[in-house]
């Protein structure tokens, strides 16, 4: 018996974006992202213990420009995630449900995110000065 | 009026046999994530400089390899949760579904087994 294709719900592109159903999706993004990121951080863990050779090889790679950037894109994820999560763990307790508040919620993970995004990358340009 | 049997409301499983299992688990690791993340993100921005001898003699410290453990332990485990998540919404089809979510399971083992590897291995190997 052939089957039918089953109807499926509609999905992303069927909607109009709306704030805090970007800053959702972004909360699965950034976090597929730090997926990717822990397998960085492992490696970066492998070579410091594989020596200094391996190490200053990837020390290499992360120190450069194009590393900056990557590391960047990282620590804004981070981030996002970190504060985000919060705001869902405070969503589980039942709490600051209502439209409201979850718009004002939503904009405090957003300054949030970019404070602390800013202040953990200006303490990483300061090792160029300080190494 | 519940038509559920007594014993069904006993296990509190819908048809799908399970939920709130996984559920529980992504908040737990996410909660211990808190205070992991955090430390892992301030230690770095805060060590003198990012070389090989720093950042082995700081990681060999009892304390810091410890909460690097548990760091990577646990972020892993959030991780391979939150992907199969990611992986059971966007890829319908049954087989291209157990692919991905089988290789999911064998990367996220294999990055947590890794980070812990190395860790370990800083801490009891000796100084280089």
């Amino acid at each position: 018996m052939a089957t039918r294709p089953r109807p499926l719900s509609p999905h992303l592109q069927v909607y109009r974006p709306m704030y805090t159903m970007v800053l959702s999706i972004t909360h699965r993004a950034t976090g597929f992202g730090l997926a990717l990121g822990l397998a960085l951080l492992a490696w970066w863990l492998l070579a410091l213990a594989s020596g200094p050779a391996a190490y200053a090889r990837v020390y290499g790679l992360l120190g450069s420009p194009l590393g900056f950037i990557l590391l960047a894109g990282f620590v804004l994820a981070f981030w996002y995630h970190f504060c985000n999560g919060l705001r869902h763990l405070n969503w589980d307790l039942g709490r600051g449900l209502e439209k409201a508040s979850a718009r004002r919620s939503g904009a405090v993970v957003v300054a949030a995110t970019l404070a602390l995004s800013a202040a953990t990358l200006v303490a990483m340009l300061h090792f160029g000065a300080r190494s | 009026m519940s038509l559920k049997t007594p014993l069904g409301r006993v296990l509190g499983l819908g048809a799908a046999g399970g939920g709130s299992h996984h559920w529980w688990l992504q908040r737990v690791s996410a909660v211990a994530l808190v205070p992991l993340g955090a430390w892992f993100v301030v230690a770095l921005v805060t060590l003198p400089e990012l070389g090989y001898g720093t950042v082995h003699g700081w990681l060999a410290q009892p304390a810091h390899g410890l909460a690097m453990a548990l760091l990577v332990l646990v972020a892993a485990y959030h991780s391979s949760l939150g992907v199969t998540v990611i992986i059971e919404d966007y890829v319908p089809q049954p087989a291209k579904k157990l692919t991905a979510l089988l290789l999911a399971q064998f990367l996220h083992a294999a990055v947590g087994a890794s980070a812990l590897f190395a860790v370990l291995k800083v801490a009891f190997g000796s100084a280089a």
